[in-house]
């Protein structure tokens, strides 16, 4: 593996939500023991039904959110030790891509000053002639007329909003680049036109990525290896490819199922995993293994331990008790 | 909207957006009741601050073969004059200094007080906010009205403790309104996107939120003014306003209805002047209100 840029040991995000009126409290387990590295140039996908905690994890990798529990380190530096200085300095290099792009604007301000702010707060001393430069550079880089620098963010689609989100993560050239659910807000029609841009600049760049979606098919488009979240807990970590064609984990498994294949003759043929039951409340997630009341392959074990996350092989791990008595692939799935 | 621009125009101008601000302020001037109340209120405030070079009486002048009497023109009393033998179109104007004098402190001190406490609260959140917020509903049970008269009572009718007092009321709505907005800014995306890019807290409130925060709090703080007048004139109309020979309109409102029937002009001109001000404040905050509201946009 290449140099490595982020560490997460073990991480939980655990929020006290308050019950009743005699201030008791009660932990939902947004984030729950997920650990993954990350090295320069690297996307990682996180996969997960909406949620499962999967843009919890994404802030509090940035520190948005405190975790709870767990290390995020950053180039050998756990940032949990960071004074708030420190680790206000230290974001220059951590950025992160919104959902919503129009929310993610301050909408009384323009274009211009919503992608300069990270460069004006991070380096003060910069002259207006540099700012608006390095402003109209990165607009052109993202594919943004340069004309537009004194435009509202009213005044733009989504997926313009997108881009100028996108400006504003890199203009300081970050190192990593958490893109939360970044597309799933805009039209499909301009869905494939933010991941290009997306992998364009993390290929000139070598930026690091971490990118959340519910949807496995653009997860799959632009990730190199693919984490899977369900409760909050990891079920499966793994390079894309290995994770595509011989998913280990049953929850995986149902994951790529439900994706549809662009061959109707492969489509109709495939068996679909259909997974029974709602999502349990992250306030009152099963016993043992949180997929066990959706899980095809539960059996009493599941409901009594945790199951351990294990190497299948090197860069392939499962937190599944059963796994190695399961078939590699789905049942008739993409092959 | 397009944004293709001619290529190969090579346009290096870049173009100008229109702002929040600029669009409310269009939409505002499309509003013809919004136009017409801010022009009206341009001439009151006009009128008032030049009353003593429009009128060639003096406002505490009496004219002791000149009482209660009807408009005239051969003597300048456009108005007619009070009981006391006084020019009332110089004393209308002059209650309209003190009216517009109080309205506008009065509503300055709930804005201070309640945009500074509103925001703090909102910002910090948690259990200083809801300490903050208990205080306040603690305050909004009290009866006021009761307070002020006793305040009036113990240290004397003083038109600054009418400021202080009706400023002293009205802040809880305007803090209440700034909370409210606050919370809700803070939650936004925008905010998480500058802390994500390490900007400091005091930058984040000064640059982001509180910008945010100003379209509600301009059209609630045209609608204090009104509000803060009407409340003086009802005070004054108890007899607990502004001290003689200087006068309100809700003093001149007072002598004038005790007169009603034989000089209703005494009434009339005071009366109308209060009204229409008060329909301005409220034409101009409902304007403010529609030009700045987002869910029109
Ligand atoms: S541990 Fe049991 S319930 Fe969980 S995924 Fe494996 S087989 Fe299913």
């Amino acid at each position: 593996m290449s140099e490595q840029l982020l560490r997460v040991e073990d991480l939980s995000v655990h929020f006290a939500l308050p019950t009743g009126f005699l201030g008791g409290h009660r932990p939902l387990k947004a984030v729950d023991g997920v650990s993954f590295t990350l090295a320069a140039g690297e996307t990682l996908g996180i996969v997960g039904e909406s949620g499962c905690g999967k843009s919890t994890l994404g802030r509090a990798i940035l520190r948005l959110i405190e975790p709870t529990a767990g290390r995020v380190v950053w180039q050998g530096q756990p940032l949990g030790a960071l004074a708030a200085d420190a680790l206000r300095g230290l974001r220059r290099d951590l950025q992160i891509v919104f959902q919503d792009p129009l929310a993610a604007l301050d909408p009384r301000m323009t274009i211009g000053e919503i992608i300069a702010e990270p460069l004006v707060t991070h380096e003060p001393a910069l002259g207006r002639a540099a700012i608006r430069a390095r402003v109209e550079a990165i607009m052109a880089e993202t594919g943004l007329l340069p004309q537009l620098i004194n435009r509202y963010p009213h005044e733009f689609s989504g997926g313009q909003c997108q881009r100028v989100g996108i400006a504003r993560a890199m203009i300081l050239q970050p190192k990593l680049i958490v893109c939360d659910e970044p597309v799933s807000a805009l039209d499909v029609s301009i869905q494939a036109q933010i991941v290009n841009l997306l992998m364009r600049l993390q290929a000139s760049h070598g930026l690091a990525m971490l990118f959340i979606s519910h949807d496995l098919a653009v997860v799959r488009h632009v990730s190199h290896r693919i984490l899977v979240l369900y409760l909050g807990r990891l079920m499966e970590l793994a390079e894309c490819h290995d994770l595509l064609a011989a998913p280990r984990h049953p929850y995986t498994q149902a994951l790529i199922s439900a994706v549809p294949i662009p061959d109707p003759a492969r489509e109709r043929r495939k068996r679909r995993i259909v997974l029974t039951g709602e999502l349990p409340s992250p306030l009152d997630p099963p016993s043992g293994c949180v997929f066990r009341t959706r899980c095809p392959h539960a059996r009493p074990i599941c409901a009594e331990q945790i199951p351990r996350i294990e190497p299948v092989r090197f860069g392939h791990s499962i937190a599944c008790h059963r796994w190695q008595e399961l078939p590699a692939t789905p049942p008739a799935a993409l092959a | 909207m397009s944004l293709a621009l001619p290529d190969g125009s090579e346009q290096l101008l870049a173009i100008e957006g229109r702002s929040l601000w600029q669009d409310a302020w269009r939409r505002l001037l499309r509003n013809k009741a919004a136009i017409v109340a801010m022009i009206l209120l341009a001439i009151i405030a006009a009128m008032a601050v030049l009353a003593p070079w429009l009128s060639p009486h003096p406002y505490d002048e009496i004219y002791w073969e000149r009482i209660q009497a009807p408009p005239d023109f051969a003597n300048q009393h456009w108005f007619g004059t009070d009981g006391n033998g006084r020019d009332l179109f110089v004393r209308t104007l002059y209650g309209a200094r003190v009216s517009l004098m109080v309205g506008i402190l009065a509503t300055g001190v709930s804005l201070l007080i309640g945009v500074l406490y509103g925001a703090t609260a909102g910002f910090l959140g948690g259990r200083i906010d809801s300490l903050m917020m208990r205080f306040v509903d603690f305050m909004y049970s009290m009866p006021f009205m009761f307070f002020v008269i006793l305040l009036m009572v113990v240290f004397g009718r003083n038109i600054f403790l009418i400021f202080v007092a009706l400023g002293a009321v009205e802040w809880l709505t305007m803090a209440r309104i700034v909370r409210g907005q606050t919370l809700s800014v803070k939650r936004r995306d925008f905010i998480e996107a500058a802390h994500a890019a390490g900007v400091r807290k005091r930058k984040i409130i000064t640059r982001h939120i509180i910008p945010n925060v100003l379209g509600p709090v301009i059209v609630y703080m045209t609608l204090t003014i009104p509000q803060v007048i009407l409340t003086e004139s009802f005070l004054s109309f108890l007899g607990l306003g502004v001290q003689e020979p200087l006068t309100s309109w809700g003093v001149l409102i007072a002598e004038g209805a005790q007169q009603m029937e034989s000089a209703p002009w005494m009434l009339i001109f005071p009366a109308s002047f209060l009204a229409v001000t008060l329909f301005c404040f409220n034409f101009l905050g409902d304007g403010l209100r529609d030009a700045l509201d987002p869910k029109d946009r």
